[in-house]
């Protein structure tokens, strides 16, 4: 056999595992060339608005409809045959909510849907919405998930008797504590947000009766569990719906969730046969969305006066919102609060109680990090109220009591396995690019301008791309088990991917083809990546919890490893060797004395079969393999967040004046991606640090309902730190890789948080809340000079 | 997010938009700029049965001396300010001012007259004529007056404008060479809406002073008699008594300790600008 053309030369950039490979989907997204679900465009498209409650809790009375608009306004009556949405934690003592997906007898938060309306344009779809009339009886809200728990509280389901979804309660031996030298005690609060992607949500349903087929465009992370949901509420076989997620403009969770408008507009493509879309607008992401990161903790901090923890009791509570959201339930902050608060340190006592609460609000999703970014704000925030109580530096209390490298794989106190790293290197190159000395010289000095100087540094470690056990156990009703990819040679040797996970900003038609490179050898132009397609891609609960170059990754690797021992087999054939004579390098089958490409491997097995002999191995070129790390604990990237602010105490303004990021992802596909993941990331955390906040009056009502009251951060408020990367591959995962994706919003509230209160700490202040608005600010400081007031 | 429909005209002169207006039996919004109605348009916060759009009007966008004064037609933009494409009489005051209002893209095609109409508290333009002096003149198709601004701004989004009636300039007296001028405003980011803002006047040649504070709930808080700085015009930064400026914060509705906090030292820094 000669050589034809081989599929990469060697002379070129490394482009596989760890090559900073631009990205194979800038092309088209840079020219403004992405399909997004607003760019479908469909023959008799039409567009639906919908009525929604303008108050967070009432009975409907009635609904008016005027009698022009009777064919085109569909209110829960006519939806027949349609389930709520329900998403059960499988733990013990979970409430059960039902949410219908058109509103029943009662509105429980602002923004519900009531009726949908379908008009030539949304102008007209929204002008038929406003001429519906809506006759409601107001009933008392639940607006503050402190106050909803007390005797008395007005009910958002009243058959549960409460409004507690569920509590739980985990105790190692908090006795053993109480008798610590330090006791610090803090309550804190942070503030309920919207995701705010780019893109909003977006559907468009249409009818295929070819293929006797549902056929959704959604802007969906999880194009695998809409169906799941979807099957269930609409009452059909899973084979009748095809879910197709397009280009996604940024995801962080909020199209994480089967909405109740998909089923909506699902119901009238089924039969109505409507041709619909709805495209979820500003206000409506703002006002009918705002449903992340809310939490309020009561926490204790015991340590001694040398900075060593001795205990962690804490009650925490989430406000949930009106209904569980499928598929995460009502309850994955609470768990992952009561089983992640412990953070990356060792401690000998742990208590923490939790409450997932119900209020007339919209269902809680998780964003970005999840609970991490709450719990790290709360436990990090009284580490540094620990360093001042025992009089010792921040950066000395952690490491302290950070889990030492030594001692690696760890179980800490609530059995999370901590799979490698070094937690203190990663902290004290923080504290060291941050200058902690150099900023305690300049607090001494003062600033001519009267600001205030403060550094503050936050670590926390990230469980990513956890499986089957961790999910079950959490009573999530979606668990996560192994990953399938398909890899399939194409006749010109060139390859196709098929997963089920899919990429709204991760970049993972570059970094699947990274893995798949790494393995046959294929040129990366030469691989194409599918994604976001039921019909097309084996079955995954999606791109969620930073798992996607863990699982997805494992799986790509595992069929192209599949794909490359058949290849080899033909190979050997093409070769005349036997298969135990020829080996997988560089991309071909090499024999002793020869070797042969992947593309005349599959040009010889599907143009010229008669080239092969009769006892080839059947199976083909084209495998589904399938994928679950070593262990399904997960792995734990880490990282040190270390910031220095300037503070002026009379105005409450915050300005970043330095900030580094010491991370450690493990093997990192892409660098360049993953730099990008931690930049967005922190720009999502000073938001949640400085900014974004939708807060709610007496009567559940959101008062944020534009940008202009719900602010986000833009180019001027987001600075350039200085990354530095560290490398403690996974002992678990294929290539050693980790899940990084969340991990840079978890850590800036934090550390942002204790810069300012270092900042404010001559002047006797300290917050304890997020955003740290300017406000809260000034209030602290009036507040601490009218306690030093004699 | 859809405007609910409205009938749209853009008349081609000045007598064809007072017109319209005059037609309209107060039922038409007029557009110079759009920045501020367009949204509310979209939020279907005003539902407009016509919109009459003046933006292009070449009358309302030509900048006029009028002996000492400058004449600023109501549609000049914010940007054609900042840039220095009209005369200047205020020592660099406004170009200062447009350029920290709201983004570029708004300062493209929002209008002085346009801001001034739409009355918003927080508006740079409110607080910073009421400073300077400024007059706004409104025209109808009979006849025309001329307001100072704390006349024509009458509360929160709230004017003297009638029914069929316009602005169509506004009127900025030359600062003499002695006047100092100081401003300061807060906003939670650059361009955004600004949540304390203070403009101060002191003119030495006159003997007189004025202070204003903005971005609070109702129309700006205006103290022409130097009371805040015992009666006198030297030494403002030493003699500022912010126990008076504390009360009348107070009786504008500034109730919340913080917030009036904030207008405080807004306020002060503003007077330490006009004092260096």
């Amino acid at each position: 056999m000669t050589d034809t053309a081989p599929t990469v030369s060697d002379d070129r950039a490394p482009r596989g595992v760890g090559a900073r490979l631009p990205r194979k989907e800038d092309d088209r997204f840079l020219r403004g060339r992405g399909q997004y679900v607003a760019d479908i465009r469909l023959p008799g498209l039409k567009d639906v608005a919908f009525v929604r409650s303008p108050v967070a809790h009432a009975q409907i009375r009635a609904i008016h409809i005027p009698a022009e608009y009777r064919d085109v306004v569909f209110t829960a009556d006519d939806l027949t045959g349609i389930k709520p949405i329900r998403a059960v934690s499988g733990l013990p003592g979970f409430k059960v909510s039902e949410q219908p997906v058109l509103a029943v007898g009662k509105v429980r938060h602002v923004g519900e849907l009531v009726a949908m309306c379908v008009g030539r344009s949304r102008a007209e779809a929204e002008d038929i919405a406003a001429s519906v009339e809506l006759e409601l009886e107001p009933l008392p809200a639940v607006h503050d998930m402190r106050l909803a728990r007390a005797a008395g509280s007005a009910l958002v389901h009243e058959h549960w008797g409460d409004n507690v979804f569920l509590e739980t309660n985990f105790e190692v031996d908090i006795s053993a504590a109480l008798d610590a030298p330090i006791k610090v005690t803090r309550d804190i609060t942070t503030a309920r947000q919207c995701m705010a992607p780019l893109e909003g949500r977006g559907v468009v349903a249409t009818f295929d009766h070819r293929l006797d087929q549902l056929t959704l465009h959604t802007g969906s992370q999880m194009p695998h569990i809409v169906r799941n949901g979807l099957s269930d509420c609409l009452g059909i076989e899973q084979g009748r719906i095809r879910i197709i997620a397009p280009d996604i403009g940024g995801g962080f969770g909020h199209k994480g969730i089967l909405l109740p408008e998909e089923v909506c507009l699902s119901w009238l493509a089924m039969h109505k046969g409507m041709t619909v879309r709805w495209l979820e607008d500003r206000r409506e992401h703002l006002s009918a969305s705002a449903n992340c990161r809310e939490h309020a903790y009561h926490i204790t901090v015991y340590a001694d006066r040398d900075g060593r923890l001795r205990g962690i009791d804490c009650e925490a509570i989430v406000d949930s919102g009106a209904y569980s959201s499928y598929p995460f339930s009502a309850c994955l902050e609470a768990a992952q609060i009561a089983s992640i608060l412990p953070g990356p340190y060792r401690m000998p006592a742990y208590r923490c109680r939790t409450y997932s609460v119900a209020t007339n609000k919209c269902p809680i999703l998780p964003y970005r990090g999840v609970a991490r970014t709450g719990v790290c704000f709360a436990l990090e925030l009284l580490l540094d109220a620990v360093a001042a109580e025992a009089g010792l530096e921040p950066g000395y209390v952690r490491l302290r009591n950070l889990v030492q490298p030594q001692d690696m794989p760890f179980d800490n106190i609530t059995n999370k396995h901590f799979d490698s790293g070094d937690y203190p290197e990663a902290l004290q190159r923080a504290l060291a690019a941050i200058d902690v000395a150099a900023v305690r010289v300049r607090q001494r000095q003062g600033e001519p301008d009267g600001r205030l100087i403060g550094t503050g540094v936050s670590i926390y470690c990230e469980q990513a791309a956890h499986g089957t056990s961790v999910y079950a156990g959490w009573g999530i009703p979606m668990v996560p088990g192994h990953e399938q990819a398909t890899a399939r040679l194409t006749p010109d040797g060139g390859l196709e991917l098929r997963v089920g996970v899919h990429s709204h900003g991760q970049g993972l038609e570059t970094t699947l083809a990274q893995v798949a490179h790494e393995i046959l050898g294929v040129d990366p132009d030469k691989i194409r990546v599918i994604l976001g397609d039921t019909a097309m891609t084996p079955y995954s609960t999606g791109t969620w919890g930073s798992r996607s170059m863990v699982m997805a990754g494992g799986a790509v690797g595992t069929a192209c490893e599949q794909l490359a021992a058949r290849a080899t087999r033909i190979g050997a054939k093409l070769l005349q060797l036997a298969p135990e004579a020829v080996t997988w390098r560089g991309g071909r089958a090499c024999g002793p004395n020869g070797s042969v490409g992947l593309a005349e491997i599959a040009h010889t097995w599907y143009r010229r079969p008669q080239d092969l002999p009769n006892d080839v191995d059947p199976s083909g070129l084209e495998v589904t393999g399938g994928y679950k790390p070593v262990r399904d604990s997960g792995t734990f990237s880490y990282a040190a967040h270390a910031v220095t602010v300037a503070v002026d105490p009379d105005l409450g303004e915050v300005e970043l004046l330095d900030y580094v990021i010491v991370e450690d992802g493990g093997v990192l596909v892409n660098p360049m991606i993953v730099d990008g993941q931690i930049l967005g990331g922190l720009a999502q955390g000073i938001g949640t640090a400085l900014y974004e906040e939708m807060p709610f009056d007496d009567a559940a009502q959101p008062l944020a309902t534009t940008l202009a009251d719900y602010l986000l951060p833009g180019p001027t408020e987001v600075p350039a730190p200085r990354l530095i990367h560290m490398e403690t591959p996974s002992p678990y995962t294929m290539f050693g890789v980790k899940g990084i994706g969340e991990g840079g919003a978890i850590a800036p509230p934090a550390a942002i948080a204790n810069a300012v209160n270092d900042a404010l700490r001559p002047l006797g202040a300290e917050l304890m809340q997020s955003p740290l608005s300017p406000r809260r600010i000034v209030a602290a400081v009036l507040a601490a000079k009218q306690a030093s007031t004699p | 997010m859809k405007a609910a429909s409205f009938a749209y005209e853009r008349p081609r002169s000045m007598s064809d938009a007072l017109a319209l207006l005059a037609g309209a039996d107060g039922e038409a919004r007029i557009m110079a700029g759009g920045q501020s109605l367009g949204p509310m348009l979209n939020l279907r916060l005003m539902q407009p049965p016509r919109i009459v759009d003046i933006a292009g009007l070449a009358e309302l966008r030509s900048v006029e001396r009028d002996g000492d004064a400058l004449v600023i037609g109501a549609c000049v933009t914010h940007a054609n300010i900042e840039d220095g494409r009209i005369p200047d009489v205020t020592h660099g005051v406004l170009p200062r001012i447009a350029r920290g209002i709201a983004y570029r893209a708004v300062r493209n095609r929002g209008t002085i007259g346009g801001s001034l109409s739409h009355a918003d508290p927080a508006a740079d333009w409110v607080t910073t004529l009421a400073a300077l002096g400024a007059r706004v003149r409104l025209t109808n198709s009979k006849a025309q007056r001329d307001l100072v601004v704390t006349e024509f701004v009458q509360g929160a989004l709230q004017t003297a404008l009638r029914p069929g009636e316009l602005v169509t300039a506004i009127r900025l007296p030359s600062l003499s060479p002695t006047a100092r001028f100081g401003y300061a405003k807060a906003c939670r980011k650059p361009g955004e809406f600004a949540h304390a803002m203070a403009a101060v006047l002191i003119e030495p040649d006159l003997s007189r002073s004025r202070v204003v504070i903005g971005a609070i709930d109702t129309t700006p808080i205006v103290v022409d008699d130097s009371s805040l700085f015992g009666g006198a015009i030297t030494d403002v930064r030493q003699r500022f008594d912010r126990d008076l400026a504390c009360r009348l914060l107070m009786q504008a509705g500034v109730s919340d300790p913080a917030a009036r906090h904030i207008h405080l030292t807004v306020l002060a820094r503003a007077i330490a600008e006009a004092a260096a």
